[in-house]
């Protein structure tokens, strides 16, 4: 997995295409799985970002919706933007797409539960 | 018979699972295994150092808890139920209730709905609890639950 950005306004990550990717032999389509992963992190990703200041969080749901089939030979990539920050609660939203970024293979929402303090350990970096 | 009957007929009748793993690559790279507890299956995904995603707890990445909870509840449709192709994923949702720790991580699905198009499944994520000497002496964690829609059947292939 390769993470293209992360600012305040989302995160961005893609996925090379593998072998061991693939969910369906027979029609060659790849795992949903793994498109849940990739989404799972760029969603993180963004929630951390979306906070302004380093904090550990902890993801309370993940929902993928998986609109078309990924297909096989070409990376997978992923865009997650936080839309609402509360001080407890990070709202996300993300898709995954292919080809066009304007026809995702799946979209997302998630929420993030947010620490009360900044982790020390970051904050001095 | 196709892949997919014969690789049902080796699980269900020899207990062989690898065939049906082999069908879905995904599954053999988390290295998830089936097991029939009192008939009924039980999916576990063996630690290992790469499945990390938090070092400092360390803690299994929630994607990779994620992935395999997906993995869990195809496999268990596709030895249930005699589809001749693999079940599609419409959606999946997961709620973690814990972060998963460096140990094996096991899984139990339940079909809630089969209509004709569309599988409902349920699935428990959970690991087993160490006691204060690191032993596993079987208390267990509940660590996520999910849900999952497969489109099944003539469906898929409209």
């Amino acid at each position: 997995m390769v993470i293209d950005s992360v600012d305040e306004t989302g995160a961005r990550a893609s996925m090379p295409d593998r072998p061991e990717w693939l969910g369906d032999t027979e029609r060659g389509l790849i795992h949903t799985g793994v498109i849940t992963t990739l989404v799972d992190t760029v969603s993180g990703l963004a929630a951390v970002a979306g906070a302004g200041r380093f904090e550990a969080i902890a993801t309370l749901d993940l929902r993928m919706d998986f609109l078309r089939p990924a297909r096989p030979g070409k990376p997978l990539h992923a865009h997650a933007v936080c839309y609402r920050l509360t001080p407890s609660i990070t709202f996300v939203r993300a898709s995954a797409w292919q080809d066009d970024e304007d026809e995702p293979v799946a979209v997302s929402q998630s929420t993030f539960m947010r620490s009360s303090s900044p982790s020390p350990a970051l904050v001095q970096r | 018979m196709t892949d997919l009957a014969a690789a049902r007929r080796a699980a269900r009748e020899r207990g062989d699972f690898l065939p049906l793993r082999e069908l879905v690559p995904y599954a053999a790279f988390l290295d998830v295994q089936i097991t029939l507890d009192n008939g009924v299956p039980r999916v576990r995904m063996p630690f290992r150092k790469s499945l990390i995603g938090n070092p400092a707890l360390p803690a299994i990445h929630g994607g990779a808890v994620a992935g395999f909870m997906e993995n869990a509840a195809l496999l268990h449709l596709l030895l249930l139920l005699d589809e001749r192709r693999v079940p599609k994923s419409i959606d999946f949702s997961i709620d973690y209730l814990r972060s998963a720790n460096a140990v094996d991580t096991w899984a139990a699905c339940e079909v809630a709905r089969q209509g004709r198009r569309v599988a409902q499944v349920q699935i428990k994520c959970w690991q087993d609890e160490p006691d204060r000497n690191g032993a596993h002496p079987g208390r267990t964690r509940a660590i996520a639950l999910g849900r999952a829609h497969f489109l099944l059947g003539d469906a898929q292939e409209k």
